[in-house]
């Protein structure tokens, strides 16, 4: 499923415009972009939570070539999976 | 402080004009679609922020650490996540970068 299917889906399952639906799925997502990229945590209850982590500077390998490449030091954001989704995808 | 569901609530709420309880409805709404998507298997592909994978695992074999005894674990399904590119960049403010993979 992507953006627009997700956007179609919530317009037909919460009778609102398709433009509204869309400006809806960018707040939210949008919303969340932004909280991380000031290095805040998310936490949607039930789905999932963020947070950024920083890793620090490293030598690394090409793993094609073998040679040796510092990496330099970085923030990714980490997912956690929620609860109740997590028992709802497992078998 | 953690951006909650409470915050995005708002928001939807001042910029779009709905009701409280509407704008409560929505949220749910559309983390329901999400987490039915990948209940049923299926990967959720936000352009621009990332992708939610359903990933199968296998059976393997584990220890419980707490007494070190060896025990199967069963094959399951999780949920992962893949940060897009352009997430990445804004969360480590880099113009660029090189491609590392």
């Amino acid at each position: 499923m992507n953006k627009l299917e997700l956007i179609a889906t919530l317009k037909n399952e919460a009778n609102i415009s398709k433009a509204e639906a869309a400006k809806v799925v960018e707040i939210f997502f949008g919303n969340m972009a932004e909280a991380l990229s000031e290095g805040e945590r998310v936490e949607i209850r039930g789905l999932c939570s963020f947070f950024v982590k920083d890793y620090k500077s490293y030598i690394g390998r090409n793993p094609k070539t073998g040679e040796k490449v510092v990496i330099t030091p970085k923030k990714l954001p980490f997912f956690k999976c929620g609860k109740e989704l997590k028992e709802r995808v497992d078998y | 402080m953690a951006l909650t569901k409470a915050h995005i609530v708002n928001n939807i709420q001042n910029r779009l004009c709905f009701s409280r309880k509407k704008s409560i409805e929505l949220v749910e709404t559309l983390l329901e679609i999400m987490k039915k998507s990948l209940e049923n298997g299926e990967n959720v592909l936000i352009t621009g922020f990332g992708k939610f994978c359903v990933n199968e695992k296998r059976e393997r074999r584990g220890r419980n650490p707490a007494t070190g005894e060896p025990m199967t674990l069963a094959p399951r399904r999780v949920v992962t996540f893949k940060c897009s590119g352009k997430l990445r960049d804004k969360i480590d403010k880099k113009e660029q970068r090189k491609q590392t993979r």
